[in-house]
């Protein structure tokens, strides 16, 4: 069954279950993908997957969900039923409706479609990766962690007021993580992702130039000593930072009480009036993004942190209508409706504030720690109480030099960390989560061995 | 009902399947595959969860798909699917065979699928025996209830998940198998708050295979742990960073040695090079004091399973005896590239992953120590009594968040510190655990790996370790 297909089923089974009201969210996908082992293929893959997530409301206007694999006429019927059944438990103290955007226009960015290049070809490319990375520099001795993936994707959203939503797209993705060893030194590694809308668009070699870098980059290291440190992060461990205490800007964890925000922490000052935050789920240079989301309200460029202070929340259908304002399209489909943000945009504010500004990352000549990238996020965060405790791989810069930071972890506090930040660099940088530029803040805790 | 000989062009749950799995792997053998595995299940999941005093989310969920994994040598082409029909299944193993690009004439030869082993012939009653919905959701509204003991508990949660696997498994060594997996897990947690001050406490129980074990559950006991652990923290201080011994608690703390050391010891860290303990079989990895087990057994068990997922019964595997490596983890490719003997341990999360070497129950092994001989035995240290998560790198170094923790000063158990994270190596560590307790517990879990997240173990008496870096501010 093709999507409109769908719909039509949905409807004729809900019609015959006496269901006035229902929406569903469905994903159809083809994955490809490969890993390899010293030129040998090791692991190919393929899968064809379907998924349909049905919700209905039932006389008392509470909700029942169910998700299924299972897309057959009996598949939808039974999952219709057993939304209902769940409907029974639906959540009395916050209703759900749909969006009020889920007709409104979508903005679908135009991008030319990609069709798969087949494992062989996968395959192929991903080998002579692993021999360019190898061969790149006596010490790398493996490539453990290695693989070349192609996704093609069909994402649904309909109604039974008559919305309809349907994405296509496709995604490739390459990882190289390279592991190096020299004698009488303890194994290093690190590595590189990059991602394309298709196989042919990645830039190989820069993957493997980045995961060769930064790999040997690390082979001379040393411990650091406990202490606190000007730190400079790079823009993916900022982004990471900042991801993992999105709930600061999330209506449903707030609502939650999991949240260092509240109702009324619009236009609180978090940091530096430099500093600009935008959710931008739609940017140009985002290859995952979507044009709709869970609820199938439009996705949209939406400004979180604005000179410092923090302007908008991120809102599903329901927490936008108990804050009384409108969804901003970063809702999931599910029994309770999850928020989450798309890409991060950082920005240094184009007015001149009291930045230092001397701190460049590639011309200071003092001492700092340089933060490449963040370890163990889902163990080392606590976004309810704001703290962390990180490893992290970096460097540490002194009297001109850099070296290799063996093994530690930087703690503190996210509010600290934004209200101590003391430059932000000009230059952005791209990631696969986001745009930041570099970012310096002063005074954070490192733990090492020495 | 397997010799009703049903003929169909689709794998029907509870029904023969055995001439079309044959005419399957028949397909693929023809084909040029050295070997041949279909993995089939049929899931019925189901979650809820409470927040405060109210059922905020209740989610059923059903589905079904294959994995279709064929071998040429050493690598392998996996295909997973929807698509149930004999149409689909050949598609996914011509789709495989072509992956693979098998060009040479060598064909193995298929004598059909064995002696069928049913494993869930006692199970089947399971689905209308576990509690309904609506007793769940009486029970986790009671457990919050039982959270709220003052104003400072800010948030409470209760959530409870089951889930129920239905499997098939054959392939062209003749393995033919089917089983019913239950899983059940209820977590308790809590926010506290007072003015600047925030702390959390969280506690999660599981079992397998036993329908009845959520009305068994101890609610007003495990609401009492989280409310105390959480208030325990409230205002604590932060800890101050560096080296020290530790006393690590039992049941959650062994999730230390299952991160650091447990996947070291899994066959796909041999295949990636990733393991320092490759070439240390026989010889001492950790402190004679320590034996480690992984099983897949213990009754009741979060990660205790009939047979695994590539159909093998799993054995008690005993990894490190007093300090000697004695075994891997192994599962059908692991064996096929490192030579280690299958442990019963292939294990994946659904049909879309392939099987790998992935661990089950894992603890270390009781000792003769009182938890106070251990505590006792330091003058400045850390007690770690409730882990967080954690992580290990590609290089083996390891980290993990202590959630609650306490300071020893003189033997004694002091003042509680939040913020502390253990940082590590496997190798520099394990020689470190010098003194295990007599208090051996288990405490259920998710991992998550290159097979997907699967139901696991951890488990230790109290250890101690007699140096470790402590992070912290």
């Amino acid at each position: 069954m093709n999507s409109r297909e769908i719909t039509t089923q949905i409807s004729k089974a809900a019609d015959f279950l006496n269901l006035k009201k229902w929406d569903y969210g469905a994903s159809f996908s083809n994955d490809y993908s490969v890993q390899v082992d010293k030129g040998e293929a090791k692991q190919l893959k393929a899968s064809q997957k379907q998924i349909l997530t049905i919700r209905v409301w039932n006389q008392s206007n509470l909700v029942g969900i169910t998700t299924t694999s299972d897309i057959s006429e009996s598949g939808i019927k039974k999952a219709l039923k057993q939304a209902n059944i769940a409907s029974d438990f639906g959540n009395k103290n916050e209703s759900t409706e749909f969006s009020p955007l889920a007709k409104d226009p979508i903005k679908v960015k135009e991008v030319k479609k990609r069709n798969p290049v087949g494992i062989k070809k996968l395959l192929t490319v991903l080998r002579e990766a692993e021999v360019k990375l190898l061969e790149s520099h006596e010490s790398i001795k493996s490539v453990p962690y290695n693989g070349l993936s192609e996704s093609f994707f069909e994402r649904v959203y309909a109604n039974s007021e008559g919305a309809f939503r349907s994405y296509s797209k496709s995604q490739a993705a390459l990882y190289l993580y390279a592991r190096a060893e020299e004698k009488n030194k303890k194994p290093r590694s690190s590595g590189s992702v990059k991602l394309g809308y298709g196989a042919d668009d990645i830039d190989i070699e820069s993957c493997i130039k980045e995961a060769s870098n930064k790999t040997i980059s690390h082979l001379n290291y040393s411990s650091i000593k406990t202490d606190k440190y000007l730190i400079c992060f790079s823009p993916e461990s900022f982004l990471t930072i900042i991801n993992a205490f999105s709930s600061m800007f999330n209506a449903r964890s707030i609502i939650d009480g999991v949240s260092l925000s509240n109702k009324n922490s619009i236009g609180e000052k978090l940091s530096t009036e430099a500093l600009n935050i935008y959710d931008d789920g739609l940017h140009e240079k985002n290859i995952s993004s979507t044009p709709f989301d869970g609820e199938g309200t439009p996705t949209k460029r939406l400004c979180l942190i604005n000179r410092g202070r923090i302007e908008n929340f991120i809102h599903s259908e329901s927490t936008a209508r108990i804050f009384k304002t409108t969804p901003t399209g970063h809702a999931g489909l599910g029994s309770k409706v999850s928020v989450s943000p798309d890409w991060i945009v950082v920005e240094k504010s184009e007015e001149k504030f009291d930045l230092k500004t001397s701190l460049d990352h590639s011309t200071y000549e003092g001492e700092f720690v340089y933060i490449e990238e963040l370890n163990a996020i889902h163990a080392g965060v606590r976004a309810s109480q704001g703290s962390f405790s990180l490893p992290f791989d970096g460097w540490l810069y002194k009297n001109g030099n850099k070296i290799s930071i063996e093994s530690a972890t930087v703690a503190g506090d996210i509010k600290y960390l934004l209200k101590n930040i003391v430059n932000i660099e000009s230059s952005q940088e791209l990631t696969t989560s986001g745009i930041s530029p570099h970012i310096w803040v002063d005074e954070l805790s490192i733990t090492g061995d020495a | 009902m397997l010799s009703s000989q049903i003929k169909s062009n689709e794998i029907i749950f509870g029904s023969c399947n055995k001439d079309l799995l044959e005419e399957i792997i028949f397909y693929g053998i023809e084909l040029g595959a050295d070997f041949i595995e279909i993995f089939i299940e049929n899931t019925d999941n189901s979650s809820v969860l409470a927040e405060e005093d109210f059922i905020t989310s209740v989610s059923p969920s059903f589905g079904r798909g294959a994995g279709i994994r064929i071998f040429k040598g050493k690598k392998d082409g996996f295909v997973s699917t929807n698509d149930l029909t004999k149409h689909g299944l050949m598609r996914s193993v011509s789709q495989a065979i072509e992956m693979l690009d098998i060009t040479d004439n060598k064909r193995e030869v298929f004598n059909g699928l064995n002696k069928y082993r049913d494993y869930s012939l006692s199970k089947k009653k399971w689905i209308n025996e576990v509690p309904s919905i609506h007793e769940i959701s009486e029970k986790l509204l009671v457990s919050t209830k039982s959270l709220k003991k003052n104003n400072k508990i800010l948030t409470r949660k209760g959530s409870y998940s089951r889930n129920l696997q239905e499997v098939i498994i054959a392939s062209s060594d003749g393995t033919y198998v089917s089983d019913i997996r239950l899983h059940q897990t209820v977590g308790l947690n809590v926010i506290a708050s007072d003015a600047q001050y925030r702390s959390s406490g969280s506690r999660r129980f599981g079992s397998s295979g036993m329908p009845n074990e959520f009305r068994l559950w101890d609610h007003e006991k495990a609401a009492n742990d989280v409310f105390e652990s959480s208030m325990n923290m409230l205002y604590a201080d932060y800890v101050d960073a560096g080296q020290m011994p530790v006393v690590l608690a039992n049941k959650f703390g062994g999730v230390i040695f299952h991160e650091a050391c447990g996947h070291l010891l899994e066959t796909t860290q041999i295949e990636r090079g990733t393991t320092p303990f490759e070439n240390k079989l026989n010889e001492k990895i950790a402190h004679e004091s320590v034996t480690a087990i992984d099983e897949g057994i213990s009754e009741g068990s979060f990660g205790s399973l009939s047979v695994d997922d590539e159909g093998m019964e799993p054995e008690k595997s005993v990894l490190i005896k007093n300090g000697i490596l004695k075994k891997f983890i192994s599962d059908r490719a692991g064996e096929l590239r490192t030579g280690h003997k299958r442990t019963g341990s292939g294990r994946r999360q659904n049909y879309s992953f392939a099987a790998a070497s992935r661990m089950r129950n894992t603890y270390i092994a009781k000792g003769e120590h009182t938890k106070e001989d251990l505590i006792n035995s330091i003058s400045e240290g850390l007690y770690c009594k409730s882990m967080g998560g954690g992580s290990v790198g590609a290089t083996g170094q390891f980290n993990f968040a202590v959630e609650e923790g306490y300071l020893i000063k003189n033997g004694k158990l002091t003042s509680p510190v939040k913020g502390a994270t253990l940082i590590g190596e496997a190798k520099e560590v394990m020689p470190k655990i010098s003194m295990c307790g007599n208090d051996l517990e288990l405490a259920p879990g998710f991992c998550g790996s290159i097979s997907g997240s699967v139901n696991v173990t951890v488990g230790q008496p109290h250890i101690k370790v007699d140096s470790i870096t402590v992070g912290g501010r």
